[in-house]
């Protein structure tokens, strides 16, 4: 299969591999996919006092695909706030890699996984419009 | 044998190879050069129809052709007239399986196989169930080899045939041949194997081990692709109906003009192979060892598929726990291997092989096959190790599973959402 040179550096040189503190406040933990389909993301996310992402850490077990969406997906979700951070869509993810067809599930995931950490971080804080005012 | 040394694979300054290095041999084999070399004067000088019977071209290449069926009959102890020249494997597992279960349609209406056999044996048989045979599938032990006893009690009195691979092409495993064709002597069944994976890399003999019918490839043996061969028992006489019919070639079982040079390159194929097999097991066996013990001692949580004693010694099948298969094919280009894992099959599943061993699908992703064969060199080996276990270290670095099992969570306590 051949993949785009995006991919592939993403693969080779993946952005922000790490993992951050789960039990800060201020990080959203995002784990989905399962072992048995050969796919799992773990998204993290640092929020700042200002509310915007201000750091992005991620694990994947996948294909070269499902690395690079992820390694991508953390790098586009830097300096966004959470709201503008959900408005990313797998098909960007999969257009900006081009991905081929068989690999469109594996944009499908790191959109999956940016929306999990956002939902838990949120979760941890409440209403997350109360946050916002604060 | 200068061609030989051309086969070595050129490396640059850095001891990086300019061409991948070639750990496939279960998928195919390069042709011999001594093979190419036997087959060249069968397209241009010697062409002739081996079915000419009025002139000296047809004499010359029949001759060749049946000098070939002697050279394959050899290597598993089969005399010539035996040896019905196919396309390929495939061709021959359908022509054993639908050949022998359409002559006896009627009478005998079921059949016995195996659920790791190969696709074209498994979709013959699908085919045959949707003419109203029954089927058999016989699971496999986690060791990949069948247990004699659940084949005993599937045999009927109206089975026509048992199919049973000799090796496996993902996992290597020998299965126990002789005993096999035993109990099907013993029960009046024809016993039916694929050997395409196996002629040239284990001793076989019809006689010794009952088998009626076996079917052979030409490229999995550094012979041309395109050509095969099935062996068909002449005493006690085992009946087919033709799959292909025509001018009543191959004693009415195949018709169609014989490739004469595709023949005689398979004829040499057996013929090198029956003369080097004894050397060539031990060195691959050297080789495959090195391999093994050199990524156990660097790797951590790495598993073997299949069998480790009944295996020929030129194939590993490894799952590296919490890597994803294809995702480590990226990260080691430069070498040619296969893995079990969904993302490199156009099906999406893992291999169905490594299922039936009862692999957990979470491993069975993570799966290499590496395939040692002929021209693989030790510095081949060290290369390749050095890279696999590098990659897996950096992708287990990343991997959130290998990193939830260094903190001890087990990830079968985790309720994964399936995708």
């Amino acid at each position: 299969m051949a993949y785009s040179e995006k991919l592939i550096d993403h693969y080779e040189n993946p952005r922000n591999v790490g993992t951050l503190e789960k039990d800060d406040a201020t990080v959203g933990t995002g784990l989905v996919g399962a072992p048995a389909c050969g796919d799992v993301m773990k998204l993290q996310i640092k929020v700042g006092s200002d509310g915007r992402i201000e750091d992005a850490k991620f694990k994947t077990f996948g294909c070269g695909s499902a690395i690079a969406s992820s390694s991508l997906a953390t790098e586009w979700v830097k300096g966004k706030t959470l709201d503008e951070a959900e408005t990313i869509k797998n098909t960007m993810i999969a257009q900006h890699l081009s991905l081929p067809p068989v690999k469109i599930h594996c944009s499908v995931l790191a959109e999956d996984a940016i929306k999990a950490a956002i939902r838990d971080y949120r979760d941890k804080h409440g209403n997350p419009a109360e946050k916002a005012a604060e | 044998m200068s061609s030989l040394q051309d086969m070595k694979i050129a490396t640059d300054g850095k001891n990086r190879p300019q061409t991948p290095i070639y750990l496939d041999y279960q998928a195919t084999t390069p042709t011999d050069p001594r093979v190419v070399e036997a087959m060249l004067p069968y397209f241009t000088t010697h062409f002739g129809n081996p079915h000419s019977r009025n002139h000296a071209y047809g004499w010359e290449a029949e001759k060749a052709v049946e000098h070939a069926r002697a050279q394959i009959g050899s290597i598993i102890g089969a005399d010539e007239k035996e040896i019905i020249f196919t396309s390929g494997a495939t061709e021959s597992n359908n022509l054993a399986l639908k050949g022998v279960a359409h002559f006896y349609k009627g009478k005998k209406n079921h059949v016995i196989t195996v659920v790791t056999e190969h696709k074209c044996v498994l979709d013959s048989c699908r085919h045959l169930e949707l003419e109203g045979f029954e089927i058999t599938y016989l699971p496999v032990q986690q060791n990949g080899l069948i247990d004699l006893e659940k084949l005993k009690a599937a045999i009927r009195p109206d089975t026509c045939i048992v199919s049973v691979m000799a090796v496996n092409n993902e996992i290597g495993v020998i299965q126990p041949l002789a005993e096999i064709g035993k109990i099907c002597r013993a029960a009046k069944v024809y016993f039916h194997t694929d050997a395409a994976q196996a002629v040239g890399k284990i001793p076989l003999d019809v006689d010794e081990m009952n088998i009626d019918l076996m079917s052979i490839s030409g490229h999995k043996i550094y012979g041309p692709k395109g050509i095969g061969a099935l062996y068909v028992r002449r005493k006690p006489r085992v009946r087919l109906e033709a799959l292909i019919h025509g001018g009543g070639q191959e004693r009415g079982m195949r018709s169609g003009t014989l490739p004469t040079p595709l023949c005689v390159g398979l004829g040499e194929a057996c013929a090198i192979a029956q003369r080097e097999m004894g050397a060539e097991a031990e060195r691959l066996r050297s080789l495959r060892d090195r391999f093994y013990s050199r990524i156990k001692d660097k790797l951590p949580e790495v598993y073997l598929n299949g069998d480790l004693e009944s295996r020929i010694p030129g194939n590993l099948n490894l799952s590296f726990a919490y890597v994803e298969g294809e995702g480590l094919m990226m990260g080691i280009k430069d070498l040619a291997v296969s893995s079990g894992s969904a993302c490199t099959s156009a099906s999406l599943e893992p291999s169905y092989v490594l299922r039936a061993l009862g692999v957990e699908e979470e491993l069975a992703h993570t799966s290499l096959r590496i395939g040692l064969g002929r021209f693989t060199t030790e510095q081949d080996v060290d290369y390749a190790v050095e890279h696999i276990v590098e990659s897996v270290q950096r992708l287990r670095s990343m991997s959130p599973l290998w990193e939830m099992a260094q903190e001890g969570i087990d990830i079968k306590s985790i309720k994964w959402a399936e995708h």
